[in-house]
């Protein structure tokens, strides 16, 4: 076979995504009243990439076979956060920034750190730690307010040239500064072989738990970025209990979307911005066909079952059965 | 070869878990530019001597030497960085990673931090020319090669670390014929270039096609070393008998002649290339042992008939009728009867939080209860009954079972089938990592449950078992019986020549038999 077909192979559930995605969006905006305009694009961009933060934040941990309960509340927490301190003359606004992504980097390493050293399951381990980090956030914004430096939130919500949305530029920025050093780096592939199989990684002498305590602690910064993002969309910081659990929520069916595998060592998170884009444009799908907005969650519900379902079918491969239970 | 400077030595090296020795005092030293083979039967210590090499494995005491001087591996990446490299028997390939990712993971060539793909690329192809694997192309998954091609990758990835000893563990076991020959290939030219090679293998051609030097391991010890070629076959499974006799066994009755059909019929029976043409009988009242070197398909035939392998071939007789044994549940139920006693009693027997009681009436669940409600007074009947037929030693039966030793675990998982009074037991390896004293209970109560009308089918890696339990011994090679033993002629001597698959001369049998005594009672 040709290397290109090996990279296909590789790269077909990012593609799929990818499709998938902008079939949706090209029936979004041709059936949307202002058509395929560099408003409607922005907007959509603005929503879009909060998630899309949240879902490469969970593709990290993903593929290392674990799972994180805590993105949609480390989301929150930075988001409450950057409501006090992203404010003020530039250098203060900037100190502000550095702390909220610090904050997020170091939420992250205390789940990695419990995982990994303290031998707890991804799933108990975050729950708790989600609880703590909600807890942190509700003392900073007992009701919701604050605000956040306007000519930054402005300047990163807007238009670049008019017609790109600069939250797309940001997101782009990341994931060339954070996923592909990590994807390419000997951490990077140490967390993809933990989630394959740990124990000949391990026999094989790759560095494990510095890969999957990377995967974790950049994760938090993921998601922390994302918070940052709320608070210059809404100018507030709110520490809403509901959304945060939302986010955790769907991040897992962007990342499903985006063709990473749940049992982990498989997908990108390329794939996973697809996936979580894709997922926001099923919202605004149900919105422009004047559906009631109160099926929107039940249908959402619907499309992460399935998407999860999808997961499952490699099961039907296993020929010696107590291979189900490994 | 001899007299030549040896690149690493071991003296007096000594491994014991809990009470078991699996080395004792073993020595061995390797060349450059040699192939070593090392022979043994079961738990004669090979994989543990290796594991020590490799950095796996602490040795309890002794020394270990390269190049005159001495040295201590913390982690298989010590060893490797001292450059010996081990291919183990269970893979260690990562899956979801490509072939070329999984050639470099050790060590991945870097630039500006990143892992440098150009290089690992050229890295990968090197390394599967090397192979003689150059077929397989460096971008494919892991996950997606046949394990032969995996094996393949495996070598590749070894030689990739530029070992000075490499170390095969039954390498050659997952390979087809055409690779063999390759790798045979390999390993001499490898061999010319200056390498130490070590090699375990059961293949007796393959030793004598490619071994220089020769040492066998009994008892955890190196029993002798030899000049390959200088020994026959007959000599070499000489050497590797002569266990020490430790247990008691109860007597076995004659069986007389009948005409009925078996209890427990396999018809070539193939799954995957674990089971090849499978056919055997177990009759009422027989103890048929499974023999072999550890993992020649014996797990996968127990589990076979108890229902749990898909896409099996071939026909399950159960008093001579054709059945489909489709789960777990449907081979334990009233129409077939089967029972399994596993061999990991941890993962596959009990759940080990739960309690004694809990664990006891697990299987037999539905015969305790009347419309889903469990008969309190039945199941406590029951469970007093086995208690005292086994004779299992708890201090009550609402403690957790992982607090009782391994030995009375193991005869909760018994107890827990006997409950369901199965008229066939399929026992695999059931003694492994238990005390002589209940080893000898469970002799005793195998030949009851057979005289009682049971069929049992034992899979067993201590042949002194199969020599004292068994009725009849298939030996099984490569997933096929190779050999039937009956009688008289289950001897140690008869069950490692036809485990290596030697045809040796059954009229040297009872020579061989007695010494083996002799050196047994020696040790």
């Amino acid at each position: 076979m040709k290397d290109w077909r090996y990279w296909l192979a590789e790269q077909r559930g990012t593609l799929l995504a990818f499709g998938i995605f902008i079939a949706m969006f090209v029936i979004y905006t041709s059936n949307h009243p202002a058509g395929f305009t560099a408003n409607v694009v922005q907007t959509a961009s603005n929503k879009g990439v909060l998630l899309a933060f949240v879902a490469m934040a969970q593709t990290l941990v993903v593929i290392t076979a674990g799972i994180d309960l805590s993105v949609g509340m480390i989301f929150t927490l930075t988001n409450c956060l950057a409501s006090w301190l992203v404010i003020g003359t530039g250098i203060e606004t900037a100190f502000g920034v550095v702390a909220v992504l610090g904050t997020g980097l170091l939420c992250g390493a205390i789940n990695g750190a419990i995982v990994i050293y303290g031998r707890l399951q991804p799933i108990v381990a975050t729950i708790a730690t989600g609880a703590v980090y909600f807890g942190i956030a509700l003392l900073l914004r007992p009701f919701p307010g604050g605000s956040v430096n306007e000519d930054l939130a402005d300047a990163l919500t807007g238009r670049l040239f008019g017609v790109v949305p600069a939250s797309l530029v940001v997101l782009l920025a990341v994931v060339l500064l954070v996923w592909v050093p990590f994807s390419r780096s000997v951490l990077g592939r140490a967390a993809y072989a933990a989630g394959s199989s740990e124990m000949a990684a391990y026999m094989s002498g790759v560095p494990i738990r510095r890969g999957k305590f990377a995967a974790y602690a950049l994760g938090g910064l993921l998601a922390a970025i994302g918070g940052l993002f709320l608070t210059f969309f809404t100018y507030t910081g709110d520490a809403a209990y509901a959304s945060g659990n939302a986010y955790t929520l769907f991040s897992i069916a962007a990342v499903v979307l985006g063709g990473v595998s749940l049992f982990g060592g498989k997908g990108s998170a390329i794939g996973a911005i697809f996936g979580a884009l894709a997922f926001r444009t099923i919202g605004d799908l149900l919105f422009v066909f004047d559906f009631d907005p109160l099926w929107q969650p039940l249908f959402q519900g619907v499309i992460l079952l399935i998407a999860v379902s999808l997961g499952a079918f490699v099961l039907f491969r296993v020929r010696n059965r107590l291979e189900w239970f490994l | 070869m001899d007299g030549a400077v040896p690149l690493f030595r071991m003296e007096g090296i000594s491994k014991r878990y809990g009470g078991v020795r699996a080395l004792e005092k073993a020595e061995i030293s390797v060349t450059s530019g040699s192939i070593h083979a090392i022979l043994g039967e079961n738990g004669a210590g090979k994989s543990t001597l290796i594991k020590v090499m490799a950095g796996v494995i602490a040795p309890d005491e002794g020394r270990m030497t390269m190049d005159g001087s001495e040295v201590n591996f913390a982690s298989p990446a010590a060893a490797n960085q001292a450059g010996i490299v081990c291919i183990f028997q269970e893979l260690s390939l990562v899956p979801e990673l490509s072939v070329a990712d999984n050639i470099v993971i050790s060590d991945p060539p870097k630039r500006f931090g990143m892992i440098d793909r150009k290089a690992q690329r050229r890295i990968a192809e090197e390394a599967l020319v090397r192979a003689g694997a150059a077929d397989i192309h460096p971008l494919a998954l892991v996950r997606d090669l046949p394990l032969s091609r995996r094996q393949m990758v495996e070598i590749a990835k070894a030689l990739a670390r530029k070992p000075r000893i490499l170390i095969l563990d039954e390498a050659t076991s997952a390979l087809t014929a055409a690779d063999v020959a390759k790798i045979f290939g390999v390993l001499k030219r490898l061999r010319s270039e200056g390498l130490a090679l070590l090699y375990i293998s059961h293949r007796m051609n393959e030793i004598a096609e490619l071994a220089d030097q020769c040492t066998v391991f009994r008892n955890g010890r190196n029993v002798a070393s030899y000049k390959a070629g200088s020994k026959t076959d007959n000599e070499v499974v000489e050497l590797m008998i002569g266990r020490e006799y430790s247990h008691i066994f109860p007597p076995k009755p004659v069986r007389a002649p009948t005409t009925a059909a078996p209890v427990l019929e396999a018809r070539k029976l193939s799954w995957t290339d674990r089971l090849d043409n499978v056919s055997l009988t177990v009759g009422a009242g027989e103890v048929v042992g499974l023999g072999g070197l550890d993992g020649q398909g014996q797990r996968e035939l127990l589990l076979a008939f108890f229902g749990v392998l898909r896409g099996l071939s071939g026909q399950i007789l159960i008093d001579g009728k054709p059945v489909a044994i489709a789960s777990p549940s449907a081979a334990r139920g009233d129409r077939i009867g089967m029972a399994l006693i596993p061999e990991d009693r941890k993962t596959e027997g009990l759940m080990l939080p739960m309690t004694v009681r809990e664990n006891l009436s697990f299987a037999a669940l539905d015969r305790l209860s009347r419309a889903g409600i469990i008969d309190r007074a039945t199941e406590q009947r029951l469970i007093d009954d086995m208690v005292a037929l086994l004779a299992i030693k708890t201090a009550g039966l609402d403690i957790p079972v992982g607090a009782l030793s391994g030995g009375n675990q193991q005869k909760v998982v018994i107890a827990k089938w006997l409950m369901r009074q199965p008229r066939i037991i399929l026992l695999n390896d059931p003694t492994r990592g238990i005390d002589v004293g209940t080893k000898q209970e469970l002799y005793q109560l195998m030949r009851k449950l057979a005289d009682a009308g049971a069929a049992i089918l034992f899979y067993s890696t201590d042949y002194d078992e199969l020599i004292g339990c068994c009725d009849r011994v298939l030996v099984l090679y490569d997933g096929a019986v190779k050999r039937e033993l009956v009688g008289a002629e289950i001897t140690e001597r008869a069950l490692i020549a036809s485990a290596l698959n030697i045809h040796g001369d059954d009229a040297g049998l009872k020579h061989g038999e007695d010494a083996s005594l002799k050196q047994g009672e020696n040790a």
